[in-house]
């Protein structure tokens, strides 16, 4: 058997690279002891080819070089994994909008029931992933003979990168004809991804307007080179942008060091951040769920104690 | 144009589920059930397109046992022109119940299917991009914004890092996401109206399509908690704190 990895490019100004989440999903599916092939579904992908025949563990590169590509669509991500799957008994991808976009039209595809944002991977097809906004674990086994998932990154230790795998280009099938890619916006900004940020400050309802929070936060971010965040609430209130949404209809982080500054501590919030190592809340309400998982709580008006946390530094 | 939306019931967002004492599944016996948010969103966007002229009939379908009446009759009560309950006796997992959608949607022909991007219970999020693929539709999943314009669905998606717009052709499926819209609260005299229209039931049994599980629940358990740590008195004591933590540097 072997194992087909699907991996994430992300495109910062004209730049591309892989996704650094691919390095947990090599590691994730060292559990099959199997040989294991990484796609990369782009245009102009032979330097992302070199980089990830470096991660250790990975057998084969399989690379597209098609116009298709430059925006990858679920529909044509899904048909060139159709176009290539004949061998292949475990389908990954680190879990991200791109992934759970795409997998579940490979696993309709392929007649699979899929698993998404695995917590971890055990003996015969049996894995455990949250359901219930994280309050609830479960364990489930798997029936079908083809594995499709998608893994949550921050359970697994990354990959090192001392591989040397075989580089393969492939064709890719016609165009899916009826998807038009039109335009995006990307969140512009020289603070680092928040997915793979070492510290992270987010803000809640309490930051009271979007004045606040970048007059706040920016120069406190700035200084611990992190990247910012938001509550959902925070979000909705149109106090930041909702690209830096963390929770469980936002993103999932799980930095060395996360800063919640006036977050309540919705269990939806909680559920994107309580992977992060050290967690600091700074709130004035004292009876705030966000202390019961914070590390280090601090009681205290956020508009005192952040200018002076900043000064600080 | 016709828009199929499907809906699920679900334990009530606001309730925290509890696990059988014997961990053999959640507990939802007697607890408050609804609709799935996004689902709302859906027949939100399902219903200003008819409201503007795009659309000329809403037909909201739910997949179950007759406990989903409920939800189908809110769906009637925010204005849908239609509903059909799908009966099925077992817990049906996203592949099935995308084969049975499918089913509904050759039968119905609608020209734009808006689903939920993912029911909070189980939180798959697979339904949608299943169901596009089993009819061979192009998908937009995750949609923060939806616009007709001739014979194409205009979709802006909530990706990471920002939003992407693409054109779908119809025959189309949407993913609704909650930025989409804000979905109309329900009048009283609505709701009353809406318990006299009749429901449509369809056996699953007609359609003949497996709906096995292929998912094995073998266990549920509480996660991991983090524990809650120290209150610290100032900035000052904050710092300190940090500071010896190796591998932080401030």
């Amino acid at each position: 058997m072997t194992i087909l990895i699907l991996a994430e490019i992300l495109t910062d100004h004209d730049d591309q690279k892989l996704s650094p989440s691919v390095l947990q999903a090599v590691a994730a599916a060292q559990f099959w002891n199997s040989p294991i092939h990484l796609l990369i579904a782009g245009n102009n992908t032979a330097a992302m080819a070199q980089k990830a025949a470096s991660i250790s563990g990975v057998e084969r590169v399989i690379h597209t070089n098609s116009d298709q590509f430059s925006h990858p669509t679920a529909e044509g991500v899904a048909n060139l994994i159709i176009s290539i799957s004949h061998d292949y008994k475990v389908i990954l991808a680190s879990h991200s909008s791109f992934s759970r976009n795409a997998l579940p039209r490979v696993a309709a595809l392929l007649d699979v029931e899929m698993i998404s944002d695995v917590l971890e991977i055990k003996a015969n097809n049996t894995y455990v992933r949250s359901i219930y906004a994280g309050n609830v674990l479960t364990t489930i086994q798997s029936t079908d003979t083809l594995q499709v998932l998608t893994i949550h990154a921050s359970s697994f230790t990354g990959q090192s990168l001392e591989g040397d795998a075989e580089i393969v280009s492939t064709t890719s099938p016609a165009a899916f004809g009826k998807t038009r890619w039109l335009s995006e916006v990307r969140s512009q900004s020289d603070r680092p991804a928040l997915s793979a940020a070492k510290v992270v400050v987010s803000g809640g309802r309490s930051m009271a307007s979007a004045e606040n929070f970048q007059q706040l936060l920016s120069p406190l971010a700035d200084k611990l080179g992190a990247a910012l965040g938001a509550t959902r609430a925070a979000v909705d209130a149109g106090f930041a942008p909702n690209d830096i949404q963390v929770g469980q209809t936002g993103i999932v982080v799980a930095p060395e060091l996360y800063i919640a500054v006036g977050v309540s501590g919705a269990v939806q919030h909680i559920y994107g951040m309580k992977d992060s190592r050290i967690v600091v809340a700074i709130n004035q309400d004292p009876d705030a769920p966000i202390f019961q998982v914070a590390d280090y709580g601090l009681v205290a008006d956020l508009f005192e104690a952040i200018p002076a946390l900043t000064a600080a530094l | 144009m016709k828009i199929l939306v499907a809906v699920k019931r679900v334990v009530d967002y606001n309730i925290k589920v509890r696990i059988k004492t014997d961990g053999s599944d959640v507990d939802i016996e007697g607890v408050k059930m609804g609709i799935n948010p996004f689902d709302e969103n859906a027949i939100e966007e399902a219903l200003r397109l008819k409201e503007s002229g795009l659309a000329t009939e809403v037909l909201v379908v739910a997949i179950g046992n007759s406990a989903n009446q409920d939800v189908l009759r809110h769906a009637l009560a925010m204005g849908a022109d239609r509903a059909i309950l799908l009966e099925a006796a077992i817990a049906i997992q996203p592949l099935a119940t995308a084969k049975l959608l499918k089913a509904m949607v050759l039968r119905e022909q609608p020209d734009l299917i808006i689903l939920g991007k993912q029911a909070i219970d189980d939180d798959t999020g697979h339904l949608g991009q299943m169901l596009a693929a089993l009819l061979d539709y192009p998908q937009g999943a995750f949609a923060s914004v939806l616009q007709i314009e001739g014979n194409e669905c205009l979709v802006t998606r909530e990706v990471d890092g920002g939003t992407e717009t693409i054109a779908l052709i119809l025959p189309a499926v949407v993913t609704a996401d909650l930025r989409l819209n804000n979905p109309r609260f329900v009048k009283l005299p609505n709701l009353m109206m809406a318990r006299k229209k009749t429901i449509e039931t369809i056996n699953d049994s007609e359609f003949s399509i497996n709906t096995e599980p292929r998912l094995n629940l073998l266990k549920v358990s509480e996660p991991p908690a983090r524990k809650a740590g120290i209150k610290v008195g100032s900035v000052e004591e904050l710092l300190s704190k940090l500071r010896a933590h190796e591998g932080i540097l401030l």
